[in-house]
């Protein structure tokens, strides 16, 4: 299969309902390939953050993110692709385990520097954070055991060191036609 | 001061100025009527069918530069403003609508006439509200007229649960709108325009291509300034006709698919465009790989989606069409562009846009006759199709202002509506709405409240008994194969105008249309012309959809036979392309 080209972005909303239906209906009306969405609230109160993961080239790309700004609700997209960003998401896996199995789990959990949070005569729920290869290796190699339940809250990113992206300071907004020597007033 | 939701509806609308509504009550709106005789400044106009409504309102709004409002009930009135929401959507016209709703106790339940009206309605409205707690409604009335009027204008729509309209609250109208999310850049920026300003000097072949952003923000003179201080031709898409004289010797008409041939010949020879509030519709670039191939593009727009979405722009310059342009006309150097103009008039002499000869009715005549009996200064509203490009091609406006027509999204009917909205929007100025037989009898039910007003909108129904667009694409590249076209049940529109009480007369002979046209002026109300014309006439030019300017047919060839007897073969359908 060829590498599809993924872009990693970061969109600042107003925490309003209806607002993540506005934005997977904008993402479906307009052809866009949107293979992940993480959200959460902010530091600031009535925002949320969300992450994407738009698949496409920069033409592609770049229309997502003016479409998502065009949303009145939307207040700042940015996309940290070519940032020097931490990418992570969380997963939590439900294995079928016997006492036979359950040292070889065990032992891969401590390699990937899992935990186990539950365990029952024949199961275990495994909780892994890292990138989505590590969460993948993980499951392919715990398919073996009867992997029973996969549930992945999706990736969420944010640039390492002190910028940040938001409405104050640090990383200037990806979108900006006008004005590329200044920043964007939201 | 403590009001009622629907009160706060009536005082809000009042504040922001509107004096006109266009709408029909149902159950969940019912509150916001029941309160309307308190309130007399707002004149309500109860009209037949909720899409006339929306379709008024957006007449209304494009005639008057101000926002135009439509008002229905909740599940199958808000589901009416489907069409013209995104009639509005596509043409960025200023409309709130109002629409009732279920009891917020209901939503969700699937209560008579209940239905998701925001979930429906988010993908062609600007933005919308779902209002459920009446303290809110003076701060969401404020942004949704903030929102529609304001950037690039757009449909707002608020929906109101019943109870959200009869529960008290305190009302407070706010000053102003403060939406951290959503501040239109209106300044263009300095770099990129002088930027642009150093393009337009070294273009040899300039060309300006200005679309319905003129009109919205009013760069009439501006851009006027500009074609004439460095000598640009200006093109206008559909939208934009009127946002620059038509009878300027700069003016060049209209580009694309049914443009003037010499439009596309020049964009095709221009070596840079200055588009400004235009959005480079597939109905102007036809074939994008073949679009403009040699020519630069300066894009001024004041919604940034619209830069890059179809072309490769070299200066992208967004905000306020009326400040970039005059911005940039300060900074240019004069030109003259000699060459230029002298190639393009060669190009006019290659390729003419001629009026077709006969004895027969033509549509062009009727068109051409309306202009010349109106002396360009009507306003002109019309549906969709061939009748359409007629008036596109053929009325001359003298006026800004003066041109409603539904380019976007092509809306047939919208002639009817509209220019009973841009009537109460205008009543000083002349309305014409000419319309298509198939379009008409979409909408006509709105004669009764034109009757009932005695609105003075003038109809000219262009009868050819067919979906006459349709039939020319089934010819020209169907093989003549004619499916669901032919009207031939049409009604008497003379008896019909008789029905409501509004004068009309036919016309089947050339000789008759100008003492028609004068008459039906003439009447103190409405009035209606029922023009039949030749059926097998065609707009030319045309180019195919997703075709490029080499594949554009500049005229029938042969000449269009009166009534085919025999069924042409393939061959002879393509003998027409050039």
């Amino acid at each position: 299969m060829a590498q599809v080209e993924t872009h990693t972005i970061t969109a600042l909303v107003q925490d309003r309902p209806g607002v993540l239906a506005r934005i997977a209906g904008m993402f479906s009306r307009r052809g866009f390939n949107i293979s992940n969405l993480a959200v959460g609230h902010s530091e600031t109160p009535g925002l949320s953050r969300m992450t994407f993961v738009a698949e496409g080239d920069e033409w592609v790309v770049e229309q997502v993110m003016k479409q998502l700004y065009k949303l009145i609700d939307v207040v700042q997209v940015y996309d940290i692709t070519a940032e020097n960003i931490v990418l992570r998401e969380l997963a939590l896996l439900k294995v079928r385990s016997n006492a036979e199995s359950r040292p070889e789990i065990m032992q891969l959990v401590d390699i990937f520097r899992a935990n186990i949070v539950d365990v029952a005569k024949d199961a275990l729920v495994i909780e892994v954070t890292g990138d989505e290869e590590k969460v993948d290796a993980l499951i392919q190699l715990l398919q073996p055991f009867g992997l029973r339940e996969v549930m992945r809250t999706g990736r969420i990113a944010m640039s390492r060191g002190p910028a940040t992206t938001g409405p104050r300071k640090g990383v200037k907004p990806t979108i900006d036609h006008s004005a590329p020597d200044t920043e964007v007033v939201p | 001061m403590q009001l009622t939701g629907a009160q706060m509806i009536c005082e809000s609308l009042l504040r922001e100025g509107v004096t006109v509504i266009f709408g029909l009550p149902g159950g969940a709106i019912l509150p916001f009527y029941q309160t309307l005789p308190e309130y007399p400044d707002l004149q309500h106009i109860l009209v037949r069918h909720e899409q006339n409504a929306g379709h008024a309102a957006d007449g209304y709004a494009r005639a008057s530069g101000k926002v135009g409002v439509a008002v229905a009930t909740s599940g199958p009135g808000a589901t009416n403003l489907v069409t013209p929401l995104a009639t509005a959507m596509m043409d960025s016209v200023p409309i709130v609508a109002l629409t009732g709703q279920v009891p917020r106790a209901a939503i969700g339940r699937d209560a008579f006439q209940e239905t998701d009206t925001t979930g429906v309605t988010a993908p062609i409205t600007k933005h919308n509200y779902l209002v459920m707690d009446t303290a809110d409604i003076p701060r969401v009335m404020k942004e949704a007229f903030h929102i529609a009027r304001s950037g690039r204008p757009g449909p707002v729509l608020v929906d109101l649960p019943r109870d959200v309209l009869t529960e008290r609250a305190e009302f407070d109208y706010p000053e102003s709108v403060n939406l951290r999310s959503y501040k239109p850049t209106l300044e263009g920026h300095a770099q990129q325009i002088k930027r642009a300003a150093k393009l337009i000097r070294d273009a040899r072949r300039p060309l300006i291509m200005a679309g319905h952003g003129v009109t919205i923000s009013g760069a009439f003179a501006e851009l006027k300034e500009l074609a004439e201080k460095v000598q640009i031709p200006v093109i206008t898409t559909l939208l934009g006709i009127g946002a620059f004289p038509g009878e300027h010797i700069l003016s060049m008409g209209m580009p694309g698919m049914h443009g003037q041939a010499h439009n596309n010949w020049a964009i095709e020879r221009s070596d840079l465009i200055v588009a400004v509030g235009m959005r480079f519709d597939d109905r102007v670039t036809g074939r994008l790989s073949a679009f403009a191939p040699n020519a630069q593009i300066i894009h001024i727009e004041v919604d940034p989606a619209e830069i890059g979405k179809n072309v490769g722009v070299a200066v992208p310059i967004v905000g306020d069409a009326r400040r970039i342009l005059h911005a940039l006309a300060v900074e240019v150097e004069p030109a003259t562009h000699a060459d230029w103009l002298k190639e393009i008039d060669v190009l006019r002499e290659e390729h003419p846009f001629v009026m077709p000869e006969s004895d027969r009715l033509l549509p062009q005549y009727v068109i051409r006759e309306l202009c010349e009996a109106t002396d360009g200064r009507a306003i002109v509203v019309t549906g969709v199709g061939q009748h359409q490009m007629w008036a596109a091609q053929h009325y001359v406006f003298k006026e800004h202002n003066s041109w409603i027509t539904s380019g976007g999204l092509g809306t047939m009917g919208f002639e009817v509506p509209a220019a009973m909205g841009a009537a109460f929007a205008q009543p000083e100025r002349t309305v014409w709405s000419i319309a298509g037989d198939g379009g008409f009898q979409m909408t006509f039910s709105e004669l009764a409240t034109i009757a009932e007003h005695n609105v003075p909108v003038k109809f000219a129904i262009i009868n050819n008994n067919s979906l006459g667009l349709v039939r020319q694409l089934q010819d020209l590249f169907y093989d003549r194969n004619r499916v669901a076209v032919e009207y031939s049940g049409n009604p008497d529109f003379v008896k019909l105008a008789e029905a409501y009480g509004i004068w009309a007369v036919r016309v089947t002979d050339k000789a008759a249309v100008r003492t028609a046209i004068d008459e039906a002026a003439a009447v103190d109300g409405p009035a209606i012309i029922d023009f039949r014309v030749e059926r097998e006439e065609n707009v030319y030019p045309h180019v195919p959809a997703g075709g490029s300017v080499f594949e554009m047919l500049e005229g029938p060839t042969p000449p269009v036979p009166s009534v085919p007897s025999v069924p042409p073969t393939s061959d002879e359908a393509h003998a027409w392309r050039k």
